[in-house]
């Protein structure tokens, strides 16, 4: 990696934290509603596996899916900054014109294929993502990430067995953060190390430390080759911490401070930001301006943006329901 | 034109739609080397290929989803489940997912899936092989919803389901799939949305859907002996109804039954009931009848499942019933 990406990977991860930082005061402020769920903590997975994967505008990218702690993975995935927050404020100028909110963050144009709320859904949706770049021939994969707590349904079963068997493209990403919402995994999962599981499908699996950027990045490439070399799917667990609550009515009553404390040593921005400072490419300083600059951009534009766009219309609530300009020669009406 | 069964009828729609565009995939428990358990997909496993007629393990949810998620990037997956009870276990990928997809995505994304299963009792499956729950599936927004009668229409809107763009439940019937029908042997489309009158008449309004229309039809020869001339309306699509057609034919006869083979409660016709009374009520010169199932889970001993199920003579005397004529 040369000094300048390491620099831009960086800023993005603490572009990442910051957006989060700044939903969690909206939300305060109301200006957000429903379910908010933060990736604080867990920046390094998504920013550096999709760091590894193709990804921006075009047809010819990376399917990317996930649950619904969605917002990083939208965003590095390719995803306006401007859209996401918009969404989050119910905007018509949202990634999902409002109808979705924070769980739901869709934006096909970079093929970030969706947020889901249903746990362990994505599993299915991401393998039959595979199933259509492998029918069209394109030297595509998906992407699919999800928690620890997602391992326990049955379509994570299902589709590891369907995955293999097929061959499909898919790469799955379990973020293991230790919680399913207040639940330990020690008290929820009979295999304390999540890669284990896919040897019952005989799957490529590893598991790696998720708060080190640098080996995120290096593990994802070879679980990233693998796959798209056809060689079939693969599952990738990386440990780590969510610093947040599950969502934001969380007291985190199921933890202990000295857990939290401990963890928080290992801040993914602090270990990369201590290395480049380090390896003399910034100084304390040049990492202030950067926050500076960050929470500019998301004071200024981002959230002006948000603030500033309309609503969707009432007239138009039964839009998107079904397709709006369907071909009337297969849909009718009936003639009589 | 020949005279084909239903299930052939299904099978030509696959074949021609599957050799029309490369995009077009059949997946499903034994449908490939095995030809389908009700032979929808006879011999496609060898003209397509095991990439394009897709053995699928008993995974419904999953492999559901796994169609669901082949078609928002283009695919046109055709997904059969062996009987409906089984789609139980892919709700949550067809009422959480594909219904919602294109609506929570802003219209962003869409699932254009076709999901055909067969629905209805036959003979003596008991209760865990005769659930009907197409209420369940017309309930939920963003999904269609079809019930051909026959042959023309198993062929017609299988042909459609597969080029909409919307998540298609096509709800065929145990026994109907050796129904028989001539079928014009050019190709052609049967459309999604609008019912249809398939018998004229003035006296009374008979609504069936699936195989109930059968049992109307039966119904509506036998009052023809007292005289009595009735109408029988199938409903074709559960979602969206055709309300307007269902008023004209209630506005014309005054008189109004409605056959379903499922459960009363919070059912097909108890919409259809709602419909009129919201459409066309002072056109009623009597009270409607619902004909439908006991509301109990489905019996294996023959002659509790006869009580349990409607046939076409208790449409036949519903009907009487409604003409004041018991
Ligand atoms: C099918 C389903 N069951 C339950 C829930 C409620 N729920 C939301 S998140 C969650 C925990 C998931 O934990 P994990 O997969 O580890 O993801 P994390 O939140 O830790 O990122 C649960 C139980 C749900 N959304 N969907
Ligand atoms: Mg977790």
């Amino acid at each position: 990696m040369n000094d300048a990406d390491k620099k831009r990977l960086l800023k993005e991860m603490i572009f990442f934290r910051r957006f989060e930082d700044r939903t969690f005061e909206a939300y305060m402020e109301r200006k957000i509603g429903g379910f908010l769920h933060l990736y604080s903590g867990q920046e390094a997975v998504a920013t550096g596996v999709l760091e590894k994967a193709m990804l921006g505008k075009g047809t010819g990218n990376d399917y990317v899916i996930t649950g619904y702690r969605d917002h990083v993975h939208a965003l590095k995935a390719g995803a306006p900054a401007r859209e996401v927050m918009a969404e989050l404020y119910g905007k018509e100028t949202g990634s999902s014109r409002g109808r979705g909110g924070s769980m739901h963050i869709f934006d096909p144009s970079v093929n970030f294929m969706g947020g889901y709320a249903l746990v362990g859904q994505p599993f299915p949706l991401a393998a039959g993502l595979a199933m259509g770049c492998k029918h069209k021939g394109t030297k595509q994969i998906a992407i699919c990430f999800l928690g620890d707590g997602a391992n326990n349904q049955g379509t994570f079963h299902e589709t590891m067995n369907m995955a293999k068997v097929w061959n499909l493209p898919v790469l799955f990403v379990c973020e293991n953060n230790g919680y399913a919402i207040g639940t330990h995994i020690d008290r929820s999962t009979a295999v304390k190390d999540q890669y284990k599981r896919v040897c019952a499908y005989d799957m490529q699996a590893s598991q790696h430390d998720g708060m080190d950027i640098e080996i995120v990045m290096e593990a994802a490439e070879k679980a990233i080759d693998f796959v798209r070399s056809g060689k079939g799917p693969y599952f990738i667990e990386f440990m780590t911490y969510r610093f947040r609550g599950h969502s934001m009515s969380d007291a985190k009553s199921y933890r202990t401070r000295e857990e939290e404390i401990e963890w928080e040593k290992r801040d993914p921005i602090k270990i990369f930001s201590k290395r480049l400072i380090e390896q003399n490419l910034l100084t304390e300083d040049d990492i202030k301006a950067m926050k500076k600059e960050i929470d500019d951009e998301i004071e200024n534009d981002i959230i002006k943006f948000a603030e500033e766009s309309p609503e969707p219309k009432v007239e138009d609530l039964n839009k998107y329901v079904l397709d709006d300009h369907p071909d009337p020669r297969w849909i009718g009406p009936l003639q009589q | 034109m020949a005279e084909i069964a239903y299930w052939e009828a299904i099978r030509r729609a696959h074949d021609e739609e599957m050799a029309n565009d490369r995009m077009v995939i059949a997946m499903g428990e034994d449908i490939g080397v095995a030809g389908g358990t009700y032979k929808a997909t006879l011999g496609l496993y060898d003209k397509y290929g095991e990439d394009r007629v897709i053995d699928t393990p008993i995974s419904e949810n999953s492999y559901t989803g796994i169609g669901i998620g082949a078609s928002m990037v283009g695919m046109r997956p055709i997904i059969e489940i062996m009987s409906i009870n089984f789609a139980l276990l892919a709700l949550d990928t067809l009422v959480n997912a594909a219904a919602k997809i294109r609506y929570m995505s802003g219209g962003r994304a869409q699932c254009p899936i076709v999901m055909r299963t067969p629905g209805g009792t036959a003979h003596q499956l008991a209760a865990q092989h005769s659930a009907r729950l197409a209420r369940m599936f017309m309930s939920t927004s963003g999904l269609r919803v079809v019930t051909p009668r026959g042959p023309i229409d198993a062929y017609g809107m299988l042909k459609s389901a597969v080029r909409c763009n919307d998540p298609v439940i096509i709800i065929e019937h145990e026994q109907m799939y050796s129904l028989k029908e001539e079928v014009p042997d050019e190709e052609f489309f049967r459309p999604l949305e609008g019912a249809e009158i398939v018998r004229e008449g003035s006296d009374i309004t008979l609504v069936g859907y699936n195989f109930s229309v059968h049992l109307c039809l039966e119904a509506a020869k036998r009052l023809e002996a007292d005289g009595i001339h009735a109408e029988v309306l199938d409903l074709r699509v559960l979602k969206p109804l055709d309300r307007e057609l269902i008023r004209k034919s209630v506005e014309k006869t005054h008189r109004v039954l409605i056959a379903e083979e499922d459960e009363a409660p919070v059912g097909v016709g108890a919409e259809i009931m709602a419909l009129i009374n919201e459409d066309c009520f002072f056109a009623l010169d009597a009270q409607p009848v619902r004909i439908h199932a006991a509301d109990v889970p489905v019996p294996y001993n023959a002659r509790l499942e006869k009580a349990a199920i409607p046939s076409a003579d208790d449409v036949y005397q519903g009907a009487l019933k409604v003409m004041g004529k018991i």
